[in-house]
């Protein structure tokens, strides 16, 4: 079982290397248990847990593999499936771009060549970073990586998650192993309690809000305090799959009750005895009393409203009812970026998101794509209608957010509301499969990226939690979902 | 990977900070099978929507030496964008800060990233917007040449340097250490035992 595949190693380097140092964060107790070997002055050999791939960032990778002649090192440490560049119409196995199908047809070839497991439409398809957890192969202590710098999102269960490029995938591809160099981290603690209305992702914003799109670089961030310990795992994941977007190498959460619940009873989740020794051993990944951060920060959340971007960076965001900053306010260096984002989402400083007119709407991603965003969004929308100027996608991140929320009636909802519910994938978070935001066309949006052109060339983004985007689809202009709940 | 040694070259600047990979390769360019190709896309809607965007003008041509601002690289994990840059000429892109991923993207590409203070940056920012300005990075000394004779150091990794310097990769490295790694793996399960795409 995959709880058991780190369990051995890391108990055997933890007493090794406890005499050395006593006081350890979660990042260097898993660090310390991966590094298979390290020669001064060199970065260290990792050793990768499991690796996830998808179509856009693995084909190349697997060219390099076959030109050097090598073989996959274990296709057991890897999971395979189709997300970002797939249709999301009923019938996807069509797809009409030349490329995108070479793409993901290269991805069914190379894993079937080499023995990996892929979840191919129908057979539990959805976005890595999705899938992932649901299956409970995501567990603590873990090292993860994939072509992908979503792949902070696992960080939830107190594992150490992080985006690689492909020539990466490549060596993990062909060893198990990366070679790096130890991260360092930072401690972000979340003080007071959110008011109502305020979710897991109008927290990351505050955050990102605060430190700026480069403020983390080089840290792997611990997220701690009392909000944290009181979210669900899906509201835990979305806090650490926009690490990246602070610059931080990964995110975490040190597991507690709430993971473990999680993970019982799922498909690759240990059993039995194998539970109850995985369980005492995930209980190691705590930061010890007095662990060393790089950097420390506090943010206090008791008087946050839902947050909304105005910009094009996720650093660029407010308050949904508070203006926009003053571009003379910032600090030098980001002014010049503030005036092209202005300029590009035809904004002005002083005003307030709320009340701006959408005409798109998008719920879904590997930040807010899961059964319990569809649920809130569903239960804003439930008995209303959706603005008839504004388009609305919700796309589950997976089958099996699909299948869970058919269960529950969810896609009656949004249809009757006039919303399009639509088959897994990362959709329009990105512009590269057939679901695009309009040039010119604004849309309020779960995703994590508001750059220019994200969602389609010449479409603007405003990035906002499901709750604000199910409000703001009924409204037809950017609204709080707080009347609603 | 190509060897680096030492270059001389005109400066192109984009005196933009925050430049992520979504701007370096649009997503729409992405769907390729293969490394080749991305340089003709470098930048791409930049590009067409202005045409003083400096990879638009004449007198930038051929330079191979990219200068920018802080936390350039930031956003999507994206390897694109540093075969992009290579496709397009780029060798060096000097920068006060980089983002995590792509700094280590671009070491896998022998795209040599300069870290440079933001002053000394910012100077060759402007010295490049106002005319032909030609410096020269050399990596075994560590040292940007100005055309002044001024010099600024920079610090550069070791152990990347000596992978660049000899056009190493990081697999061969990697597979030099295979004994240990199958020691470390001993005895360890797999992580996925049993998935549903193999019924
Ligand atoms: S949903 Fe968006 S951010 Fe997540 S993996 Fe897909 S494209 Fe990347």
């Amino acid at each position: 079982m995959a709880g058991q595949a780190q369990g051995g190693s890391q108990i055997k380097a933890d007493s090794k290397k406890s005499s050395v140092k006593e006081a350890r964060s979660i990042v260097e107790k898993i660090w310390d248990s991966h590094v298979v070997t390290q020669l001064d002055g060199h970065p260290a050999i990792f050793a990768i847990d499991l690796m996830l791939i998808h179509e856009v960032t693995s084909a190349q990778a697997f060219q390099t593999l076959d030109a050097k002649g090598l073989k996959v090192f274990d296709p057991k440490r890897l999971l395979g499936t189709i997300d970002h560049s797939i249709p999301t119409r009923k019938n996807r196995w069509e797809i009409y771009d030349e490329s995108a199908k070479a793409q993901v047809e290269a991805l069914r070839k190379n894993c079937k060549n080499h023995g990996i497991p892929f979840l191919d439409f129908d057979k539990g398809q959805g976005i890595v970073h999705v899938v992932g957890p649901e299956l409970g192969i995501t567990q603590p202590g873990m090292t993860i990586v994939c072509g992908d710098s979503h792949t902070s999102t696992h960080g939830a269960f107190g594992a150490l998650a992080f985006g690689i490029g492909t020539s990466e995938v490549g060596h993990v591809l062909a060893t198990g192993c990366l070679l790096q160099q130890k991260p360092k981290s930072m401690r972000v603690e979340f003080k007071g309690k959110a008011g109502k209305g305020v979710y897991a992702k109008d927290i990351i914003l505050r955050l990102i809000a605060e430190i700026g799109v480069g403020g983390a670089t080089g840290h792997v961030i611990e997220y701690v305090g009392d909000a944290i310990r009181a979210m669900t795992m899906e509201e835990r994941m979305t806090v650490c799959n926009m690490s990246i977007e602070c610059g931080a190498r990964a995110g975490l959460i040190a597991p507690d009750q709430v993971t473990f619940d999680y993970l019982n009873g799922k498909q690759h989740a240990p059993k039995g005895k194998a539970w109850d020794e995985a369980v005492a051993h995930w209980k190691t990944f705590v930061s010890d009393e007095g662990a060393h951060f790089d950097r420390q920060i506090e943010i206090d959340l008791s008087a946050l409203k839902p947050m909304v971007t105005w910009g094009t960076n996720p650093g660029q965001g407010v308050q949904i009812n508070q203006p926009i900053p003053a571009v003379k306010s910032l600090p030098d260096q980001e002014q010049g970026v503030a005036i092209r984002a202005l300029e590009y989402t035809g904004l002005s400083e002083g005003s307030t998101m709320e009340g701006t007119p959408i005409d798109w709407a998008f719920v879904g991603s590997c930040t807010n794509g899961r059964i319990e965003d569809l649920r809130v969004a569903a239960s804003i929308l439930k008995g209303k209608k959706v603005k008839d100027t504004v388009t609305f996608y919700v796309v589950p991140g997976s089958e099996a957010v699909m299948e869970q929320a058919q269960k529950e009636g969810l896609p009656e909802i949004f249809e009757a509301a006039g919303a399009q519910f639509r088959m897994p994938g990362c959709s329009m978070c990105l512009a590269m499969n057939d679901d695009k935001v309009p040039e010119g066309k604004r849309c309020i949006s779960s995703s994590n990226r508001n750059f220019v052109g994200r969602q389609g060339p010449g479409s603007i983004t405003h990035l906002a939690s499901p709750a604000t985007v199910a409000a703001s689809a009924i409204e037809g202009r950017i609204a709080s979902a707080e009347s609603y709940l | 990977m190509e060897k680096f040694e030492k270059l001389k070259s005109k400066v192109i600047p984009l005196p933009m900070t925050d430049v992520d990979t979504d701007l370096i390769i649009p997503a729409q360019f992405l769907t390729s099978i293969s490394r080749e190709g991305y340089g003709q896309n470098l930048f791409r809607r930049l590009r067409d929507n202005d045409p003083n965007f400096p990879f638009n003008l004449e007198r930038f041509k051929n330079a191979a030496i990219l200068v920018a601002g802080e936390n350039f690289g930031c956003g999507s994990s994206r390897e694109h964008a540093v075969w992009a840059l290579a496709g397009a000429g780029i060798k060096v892109v000097i920068a006060p800060s980089f983002a995590d991923i792509f700094f280590s993207n671009s070491a896998k590409n022998g795209l040599v990233l300069v870290t440079l203070p933001a002053a000394q940056v910012e100077r060759m920012l402007v010295e490049a917007q106002a005319g032909e300005f030609e410096v020269t990075v050399d990596l075994e000394s560590q040292s940007v040449t100005l055309p002044s004779g001024e010099t600024f150091k920079f610090e550069f990794d070791q152990f990347r340097k000596h992978c660049i310097l000899n056009g190493l990769d990081d697999i061969d490295y990697i597979l030099s250490f295979k004994e240990k790694v199958a020691e470390f793996r001993a005895g360890q399960p797999t992580a996925v035992n049993c998935v549903q795409g193999e019924k």
